[in-house]
């Protein structure tokens, strides 16, 4: 009969944790930081489909870095939570604290139990409000931990520095463009310090405008009005969101629903790349 | 966490397993009590005395549709709510209007909005109006049972094809049988009068004041006739609810503009009751 390996508790968690870290770190960053208006998430994602954030609810918006199919599996949770409460209790019952309870709880339950392999992904829930004050940014990470951030969050690849640089050229109320423009900034600066220019076709942009006058706050930012916003030669003066009826509509593409990539090469990106 | 009353906090597996986009076929599998049409129905009829909607009319111009409704609902010979809203918008393109058991019918208007916003945050891209008018009337068979009761359920759906460019009204019976109407149609107790009305005054080339206008000539003859739909309530305030759907989106109307129309086309009644004369030939 053969004894097994004792694994002390410590070393199992940390392994566990170390593994998920791991393909954490080997994607690209997502940046989510209030504006004047509201809170602008950027990504670097070439893929115009696999996105990265998401509309949750009226107000609630989610981003993801790490597996896609794992955060995909944990968004469509989350719009399924996010609609039964809304459709069973009322709209305004639906909110980001809920919902990061809810991620904390699974992400937490899914790392400690034995016979699940840890979540490869990081979270931020973030629901906008009717002022600044007001603005709620959640950052969950893949062992169920939470944490009420403010202001301004980086997650997944060089998380550390950016959040570094986001300390020093992040301000409260920046404009639209502005705020735009210090996430592109810091975004090219990941890796080793030197600055990449990053184009509007690599970027994903979406906001939670709260001046918009729908329901729905979530609006996704492409196209014609991503390239103004980026553009050099933009005016000082705020860039209103909204031009389009509606965001989700806009921006086309229906998003595969499943896993984009296959389990044994986990990759952060959406999509496949060299 | 609040909402999951059955387990941990987690989300249950049922919410994590990928499947359908529907949001309808998800309750029906995870909370089927929360579905209108999993509710049993006493085996005897009995017959029940609940509010009624009644009018809605709907007409398409070039670039769009108008829905527009009366504001009251009926208890058999009472007036149950004088300010009821019957016409509803279901997404940023469509609106659905409702005539039939006020209750059982805000109820599924409610479901159906939730339909089109889950599928539209689950898929990333928005359903084709054909397919929204297809799930309501899978709805409406759904209520078939309470129909047979007597508490029958029949919407009007518009909608702005964004594929198409144009304005579409479809039209349902009782069973969730769907016809696409070509122009206007109107639905409820009034909808004789209405049509009537709407076939006098409709052309192919209104522009959307037009056609709000003709909409609202169309309640107040329905009005007229049908004790049971409310005509424009002065003294209150109380006007028509009237929804324009365009390339741009739906515009509900507000109080202040309809009442602009309603003061018009009062004025002119004060002279012609009737409204307007068409051409004899």
């Amino acid at each position: 009969m053969t004894t097994p390996f004792y694994v002390s508790p410590q070393q199992a968690m940390a392994d566990r944790a170390d593994y998920a870290r791991k393909g954490i770190a080997r994607g690209r960053s997502v940046v989510v930081l209030t504006y004047a208006d509201g809170i602008l998430f950027v990504a670097e994602n070439p893929s115009r489909a696999l996105h990265k954030m998401s509309e949750i609810y009226d107000r609630i918006a989610f981003a993801a870095v790490g597996k896609y199919n794992e955060f995909e599996n944990l968004r469509i949770g989350g719009v399924r939570y996010a609609d039964i409460r809304g459709y069973s209790y009322a709209r305004h019952d639906v909110t980001a604290r809920g919902l990061a309870n809810v991620y904390a709880q699974t992400l937490g339950t899914i790392f400690s139990s034995g016979g699940e392999k840890p979540y490869e992904v990081e979270l931020i829930v973030a629901e906008v409000g009717s002022t600044t004050a007001d603005d709620q940014i959640y950052r969950l990470t893949y062992d169920g931990s939470i944490a009420d951030e403010h202001h301004y969050v980086a997650m997944g690849g060089n998380a550390d520095q950016i959040t570094e640089q986001l300390k020093r050229t992040h301000r409260e109320g920046l404009p639209l463009d502005e705020a735009l423009r210090v996430a592109v900034d810091v975004l090219g600066r990941d890796g080793s310090g030197e600055k990449r220019t990053i184009t509007a076709a690599q970027l994903e942009v979406a906001v939670l405008d709260r001046t918009r006058s729908q329901q729905r706050k979530f609006k996704r930012i492409v196209g014609a009005q991503l390239a103004r916003l980026l553009g050099e030669a933009a005016p000082a003066a705020e860039e209103p969101a909204d031009t389009a009826a509606d965001g989700a509509a806009a921006d086309g593409a229906g998003e595969a629903n499943g896993a984009a990539e296959n389990g044994s090469t986990p990759k952060a990106e959406g999509s496949p790349e060299e | 966490m609040e909402a999951n009353t059955r387990g941990t906090g987690r989300l249950p597996a049922a919410f994590l397993t990928p499947g359908s986009s529907s949001f309808t076929e998800f309750l029906d599998a995870y909370q089927p009590e929360l579905l209108p049409s999993r509710r049993t129905l006493p085996a005897t009829p009995v017959t029940v005395e609940a509010p009624h909607g009644t009018t809605i009319v709907a007409v398409t111009f070039p670039g769009g549709v108008v829905m527009a409704g009366d504001r009251r609902a009926t208890m058999g010979n009472l007036i149950a709510q004088r300010d009821i809203e019957k016409v509803f918008p279901a997404d940023e393109y469509s609106c659905v209007g409702i005539a039939g058991t006020a209750g059982l019918a805000v109820e599924m208007v409610r479901l159906f909005q939730v339909e089109l916003e889950h599928y539209e945050k689950i898929e990333g891209a928005t359903m084709s109006l054909e397919g929204k008018a297809n799930r309501l009337s899978q709805m409406i068979r759904g209520n078939l049972g309470m129909a047979m009761q007597g508490l029958a359920v029949v919407p009007l759906y518009a909608g702005f094809d964004v594929g198409l460019g144009i304005g579409r009204i479809y039209n349902y019976d009782v069973t969730g049988g769907r016809s696409v109407e070509q122009g206007f149609t109107s639905v409820g107790s009034g909808s004789l009068f209405a049509r009537g009305s709407l076939k006098k005054l409709y052309r192919d080339d209104l522009s959307a004041e037009d056609a709000v206008t003709v909409c609202v000539q169309a309640l107040y003859d329905a009005a007229d006739d049908d004790s049971a739909t409310g005509g424009p309530d002065v003294s209150r305030k109380i006007y028509p609810i009237v929804t324009v759907v365009t390339e741009d989106g739906l515009d509900r109307w507000s109080d202040e503009r309809v009442g602009g129309v309603v003061q018009t086309i009062l004025g002119e009644r004060l002279i012609r009751p009737n409204g307007p004369n068409a051409p004899v030939n």
